[in-house]
């Protein structure tokens, strides 16, 4: 299959998630990527271990964010190298970086420079908190941005402290934000012929996540919405939503009427709050009493009773369970890479194009593997 | 700035949230999003959450997620309504849909179908497990997905048991996803089919804690004290002070202890337990941090360039000069002539920041001047 972004070519000053993740995804969608990495130690994830997961001499975290991709090693404080990659950055379409403000300046491969040499190139900048303010110094770090944001008040219950995802989902969530763009502008390129600048930074990208709550706070009275008291699933949102202890696992119930709920679970102390809006001003009673029935039968058990009245619900997985189940198996996301005889297992591209998966057997670079190649490439 | 999205018109079938914040995300960069509605009830996420969270008599979300689209209110069981929709699709340059597999095709919208009559058509959706996937017609609702994707055991305290993210990300992150596919089918200018499922869009949102646990089989425990993200060593998590809550990034458990003046901390030499014994470091600094006040410690931990911050909720985060840096904030009025405010765009192009002063529509009230516009007549 002929992938859509087919010639174009990115250089990837970034290093370690959110750049990285957005440099992968271009790369899924059919770009050439290219890491310029510094000697010795390259991108920083190289040395980022985690759970003592190393595969050929780099943390298994680098190789699964950096599949697919090509490296280019520069020592950026040598002039000569400087020029080299200058030299590179004239034939290629895509640049991005996410070194604090004023690095790239420094080095002479800021926009206003580049766009000299190379007028249509789209220039991303990926920051903690944007290029102006007073956090503009603060380390770009996904916890310290999701604790800013507010975004810790929405999950868990109401007595337990603020809650982070577990997940870095700022990182995450403004490399999305910042492939939209860069397509995008890949797009305007092509109709209109002007290049263009990019900037994301993680903090506008996690309040964008919010944007649904945030838009409900400033407009009803800035009244703090508060987490329940149990089975928290979202703040805005009535019994029962959330998920409930079985006697053997877990369950989760998604928004629906309490008297459809209670078509299954026949419970009798549910029955008087199955009038008007109670399944929300009443919602931490109504969890107590589902959660004190719940936790009396298997998961399978009350699946069975919920699908019979149609409840919308779906059993709790850890990754082994999912792993093993037949939804997660239809999907083939596992991919297998291997680097100098060594093979890891990692997740393909979420994305299916014209009912095809895209999976590259490509693994992630050896720092400045394909340096002279590229070098002979490019005649630098 | 020309908006890179700038005559692009996409036609917009999805409701709820997982297709709608995609097409917002389209619009913000200059696509026109003709949204379709059904001509009775119109988008379910109009009447989902409760009246105290309308604003402009439809729901906060459904106003935040819908601004700067158009509305056309349609029964889609119509012959001339459907023969009207295949007029237009000739004149638009996506389609997008979240419906269960199979309802596009059987409303006479399939791919192949609109491909026949706009062969540049780019047809993107979103399911809930895949259309094949043996789940294809379980219900695609987030916390579900969240439940059986592993996520709920990544967020909090291994002792809170599964716990969901308070943020509908399964559908956010699978709207973004189908984004960057469907502007890169626009730029290599074929016709396209694109899917995104939300399961896969969650999985790849896990794609690290995943690889790590295809390599080992191992479920990563989260520990039991200021759980923050299950793979990070101490001292990364949020701390209770007297007067609030302050975060600590990843960090030198011995530069931290001799900071804070506590030789217990310093007492951690061999930097490899910071992990293996990251509940007792935790629990030395919850003890200590919660003696005195967040500014206190972020005087003594910032200078020193400790990556740490203060735990902010919205009020207080609405209230930062950084925050207000960002103007992330904007106005916008929608159908009915009232206000209310939103976020705006997360992206930065050519140096300006992306706002529109149009809000959401009400049901309808562009379905007259698009049948005029295209010269359709949608029937009764």
């Amino acid at each position: 299959m002929k992938l859509p972004l087919e010639g174009v070519t990115v250089l990837e000053f970034s290093q370690y998630l959110a750049g990285p993740y957005a440099g992968l995804r271009l790369a899924d969608l059919g770009a050439r990527v290219i890491k310029i990495e510094r000697p010795k130690y390259g991108d920083a994830c190289r040395g980022l271990v985690t759970k003592n997961m190393i595969s050929d001499g780099d943390s298994v975290l680098f190789h699964t964010i950096n599949r697919n991709k090509d490296s280019f090693q520069a020592n950026l404080k040598d002039a000569n190298d400087v020029a080299t990659v200058k030299k590179l950055a004239k034939s290629v379409d895509i640049i991005t970086h996410n070194f604090r403000p004023g690095i790239m300046e420094r080095l002479g491969l800021n926009y206003e420079v580049i766009k000299e040499v190379n007028p249509t190139i789209i220039y991303a900048e990926v920051s903690g908190y944007g290029a102006k303010g007073p956090w503009k110094d603060k380390p770009g770090q996904d916890l310290l941005a999701q604790s800013m944001s507010g975004l810790t008040w929405l999950s868990g219950n109401d007595n337990q402290p603020p809650m982070p995802f577990g997940i870095a989902t700022a990182d995450m969530i403004c490399g999305t934000q910042l492939v939209q763009a860069l397509c995008a502008a890949l797009l305007r390129r092509k109709r209109k012929g002007i290049g263009a600048k990019i900037e994301v930074s993680l903090m506008e990208s996690i309040l964008d996540l919010q944007f649904e709550g945030l838009t409900a706070y400033l407009n009803t009275g800035k009244n703090l919405p508060e987490r329940c008291a149990s089975n928290n699933g979202h703040v805005y949102l009535g019994a029962p939503y959330g998920i409930y202890k079985t006697k053997d696992t877990y369950i989760a119930l998604a928004m629906g009427k309490l008297s459809l709920l209670n078509e299954a679970l026949k419970n009798e102390e549910l029955a008087p709050y199955c009038e008007g809006d109670l399944y929300f001003t009443k919602r931490n009673e109504v969890k107590a009493i589902i959660a004190s029935q719940l936790v009396s039968e298997t998961t399978a058990y009350w699946c069975n009773k919920l699908d019979s009245v149609g409840f919308w619900h779906a059993p709790v997985f850890n990754y082994e369970q999912l792993t093993k189940s037949e939804v997660y198996t239809s999907l083939n996301m596992q991919i297998s890479l291997e680097r100098n005889g060594e093979t890891i297992k990692t997740t393909r591209c979420p994305i299916r194009l014209n009912q095809q998966i895209l999976s590259s057997n490509k693994s992630a670079p050896v720092l400045g593997e394909t340096t002279e190649r590229i070098k002979k490439e490019y005649k630098l | 700035m020309i908006l890179p999205l700038e005559g692009i018109t996409v036609l917009d079938f999805t409701q709820l949230l997982s297709g709608p914040c995609a097409s917002l995300r389209m619009a913000d960069l200059g696509a026109r999003v003709i949204k379709i509605e059904h001509y009775e009830t119109g988008d379910m996420s109009r009447n989902l959450y409760g009246e105290s969270v309308d604003v402009c008599d439809t729901s906060a979300f459904f106003q935040a997620i819908n601004r700067n689209k158009e509305s056309i209110a349609l029964n889609l069981k119509l012959e001339s309504t459907k023969k009207a929709i295949l007029q237009l699709v000739k004149e638009v340059d996506v389609v997008l849909s979240n419906f269960k597999p199979g309802a596009m095709e059987h409303l006479g919208f399939g791919f192949a179908t609109l491909k026949a009559i706009n062969p540049s058509i780019v047809y993107g959706y979103i399911t809930g497990y895949g259309s094949h996937s043996p789940w294809a017609n379980k219900p695609g609702q987030d916390l579900l997905i969240q439940a059986i994707s592993g996520l709920t055991y990544q967020t909090g305290n291994e002792d809170y048991g599964s716990v969901p993210t308070g943020i509908a990300v399964a559908d956010i992150i699978a709207g973004s996803q189908l984004v960057q596919a469907v502007i890169a089918a626009l730029y290599s200018g074929e016709a396209t089919e694109v899917e995104v499922s939300m399961l896969e869009a969650i999985l790849d949102l896990q794609f690290e804690p995943m690889t790590l646990f295809f390599q080992d089989g191992e479920i990563v425990k989260r520990g039991n004290v200021s759980g923050a993200h299950p793979l990070v060593a101490a001292p990364y998590g949020i701390y209770k002070t007297q007067d609030g809550y302050i975060t600590l990034a990843m960090g030198s458990i011995i530069k931290l202890g001799e900071l804070l003046d506590c030789n217990d901390l310093v007492a951690y030499q061999d930097s490899s337990q910071w992990y293996s014994k990251r509940d007792e470091i935790k629990q030395v600094l919850t003890d200590l941090l919660k003696t005195n006040t967040t500014k206190h410690w972020l005087s003594i931990l910032e200078p020193a360039d400790i990556w740490c911050a203060e735990v902010f909720n919205w009020e207080q985060l609405i209230k930062q000069p950084g925050f207000e840096v960002l103007n992330m904030l904007q106005t916008v009025q929608c159908g009915n002539g009232g206000t209310y405010q939103t976020t705006r765009c997360p992206i930065r192009i050519d140096g300006e920041i992306i706002t529109n002063k149009v809000g959401a529509p009400i049901l309808g009230q562009h379905t007259e001047s698009i049948a005029k516009e295209f010269n359709l007549t949608f029937g009764a």
